[in-house]
């Protein structure tokens, strides 16, 4: 099958400043992937490069299949590019700025596109603001007319940076219903955040980028086994014996933790803590954490 | 060319002209006919400066197409810096629009404008000089390849500048002393030689003078020579936009 994204060497300089350096990428079809890195790291010149904003110096990209320069019109058809930065065009209401936007994408106006329009206005929690200028519109809303914009030619490919910036935490959820909505309904979501425990709960494969390099690309579980451990933590009464206090690890609180390289290393443990005497108050087991792994990923590269 | 895209794309730039007419046709209109008043005032009982033809009456096609030229600059011009700088720009770079579909709509929406000015103008100053119109499609052709022309060049403008005051030293420099020096105010046959040939070297003379045939059926060279000399200009500044439009300049980084 196609692959949704195909990146392939791509290569981008903004003067001595390599924003891109040999990036490749492949995304099947009905993947929900994550493009992750700090700040300046290339995601957006990468999104940028995709959606044909940024002329890479070398290396290609396909959008289902499509070269996004030479064959740029299929490409940009299948292709819908949230923005990282709120940008709307004050002459005109939500309504509006939807229907010019699919008219871009060449859907005549129909039955079909308005029951669309209504359709996405009411899943973004538009509706009301449906006949406002854009001018009077937050921050969070102005951003949620930028996803209609990016669905209302219904692409099969959804990027999204950054989107949930400056969104409050009850239509982030409304969002990622949406967007998981799409995923399942068979739409690839590219997406971008800062809030790590959303790409570890969204994406089922994650690439991590630093100064323009891709320096992880893995899936979800692979990489938060390999880099990052479940841990046993519990408050107890009574003192550890030689060998569990050497494998122990003191924490916040009163908590001491215990590292697990599997979840079957719970039972012998909390059998040698009953053997020599502690009384076990508290337990819980926390899972491995992206924001841990992110921080070894960047660390060591 | 005229597919759904582009035909939006013309829409929007039509509605956003016409959504604040009255800063974008009343003014313009309001100027020229101000213009009109105080030159046709100031210089009344002058030479006629063709045969038959008043000062006051004369004045009236040279300003109605003075006020196209500049509508039409300004309509694509200050659409295209508008949508960098806040950076909306991104709606038309993102959907599958080829470099054609933004020459056209951005050409075609400025003429648009220039024509309601250029209308404007004249249906006003007809009220206060009585012009003939001799040669209609004389006057039609010119009217589009001026205000296409000027609107090709706003395109160029828009594109090259990255703030306003660039955009401004662009109107200043180039376009006003293009205008101003094209014969709007004056026959070039009642100028020194040298000045004369200085004229002769502007395109935008041709426009005004060609359009002036339209009205009065005399101008001061042949109206083949004017559109011979608009269409070529016409065409290499069409040349130039569409090529910066292709290689996405400033656009597409
Ligand atoms: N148009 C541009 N001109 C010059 N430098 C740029 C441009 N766009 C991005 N950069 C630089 O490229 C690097 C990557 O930026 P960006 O892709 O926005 O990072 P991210 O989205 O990961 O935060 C940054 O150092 C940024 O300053
Ligand atoms: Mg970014």
């Amino acid at each position: 099958m196609t692959s949704a994204v195909s990146i392939r060497g791509v290569e981008k300089r903004f003067g001595s400043l390599r924003a891109l350096d040999q990036v490749s990428l492949e995304i099947e079809q009905g993947e929900f992937f994550a493009l992750l890195g700090p700040n300046g790291a290339g995601k957006t010149t990468l999104i940028s490069a995709l959606g044909g904003l940024v002329r890479p110096d070398a290396g290609q990209l396909a959008v289902m299949g499509h070269d996004v320069a030479a064959d740029y019109r299929l490409a940009r058809a299948r292709l819908g590019i949230v923005p990282q930065e709120i940008v709307f065009d004050p002459f005109f209401s939500v309504r509006e700025t939807l229907f010019i936007q699919a008219g871009y994408f060449g859907i005549p106006r129909s039955a079909a596109l308005t029951a669309w329009v209504d359709e996405l206005l009411h899943k973004l929690a538009l509706t009301v603001k449906a006949d406002n200028n854009m001018r009077q519109l937050s921050g969070g809303m102005k951003r949620r007319v930028l996803v209609a914009q990016a669905l209302v030619h219904r692409p099969p490919v959804i990027v999204l940076d950054e989107p949930t910036a400056g969104v409050d935490v009850e239509l982030r959820q409304t969002l990622w219903a949406f967007v998981r909505e799409l995923n399942q309904a068979g739409h690839t979501i590219l997406l971008t955040t800062h809030y790590l425990e959303e790409a570890q709960q969204l994406c089922q494969r994650i690439a991590m980028l630093k100064q323009g390099r891709v320096v992880a690309l893995e899936r979800t579980e692979d990489l938060l086994s390999a880099f990052s451990d479940r841990v046993l933590r519990v408050k107890i009464e009574g003192s550890l014996k030689a060998d569990l206090a050497a494998r122990a690890r003191p924490a916040d609180d009163g908590w001491i933790e215990f590292v697990l390289h599997d979840l079957a290393e719970v039972e012998p443990l909390l059998a040698s803590l009953r053997s020599t005497g502690v009384a076990v108050r508290r337990m819980e087991v926390t899972e491995p954490d992206l924001e841990e792994v992110f921080l070894h990923v960047m660390e060591t590269h | 060319m005229a597919g759904i895209g582009f035909r939006t794309l013309l829409y929007k730039e039509v509605l956003r002209f016409w959504k604040v007419a009255f800063q974008t046709i009343a003014a313009p209109v309001l100027t020229a006919v101000l213009y009109l008043l105080i030159f046709a005032q100031a210089l009344r009982g002058t030479t006629e400066p063709f045969p038959g033809v008043s000062y006051a009456q004369f004045l009236v096609p040279g300003l109605a197409m003075m006020s196209m030229l500049q509508n039409a600059f300004a309509n694509s011009s200050s659409s295209l810096i508008q949508s960098k700088i806040t950076g909306n720009i991104l709606f038309i770079l993102l959907p599958p629009l080829s470099h054609w579909d933004l020459y056209w709509a951005y050409l075609l929406a400025s003429v648009a404008r220039a024509i309601a000015v250029g209308a404007g103008v004249f249906l006003v100053a007809v009220l206060m000089a009585d012009v003939p119109v001799r040669h209609p499609l004389w006057g039609l052709a010119f009217a589009l390849i001026g205000s296409g022309m000027l609107g090709a060049m706003g395109i160029i403008a828009g594109l090259w500048a990255d703030k306003f005051d660039q955009m401004a030293a662009f109107q200043n420099f180039i376009i006003m002393p293009l205008t101003f020096l094209s014969g709007v105010f004056y026959s070039i046959q009642g100028l020194p030689p040298v000045w004369q040939a200085v004229s002769h070297l502007n395109p935008f003379f041709y426009v005004i003078d060609g359009f002036r045939f339209g009205f009065f059926g005399q101008a001061d060279v042949s109206p083949w020579l004017s559109l011979a000399v608009a269409s070529t200009a016409f065409l290499a500044v069409s040349l130039v936009t569409v090529g910066l439009l292709k290689s996405g300049y400033k656009l597409r980084h």
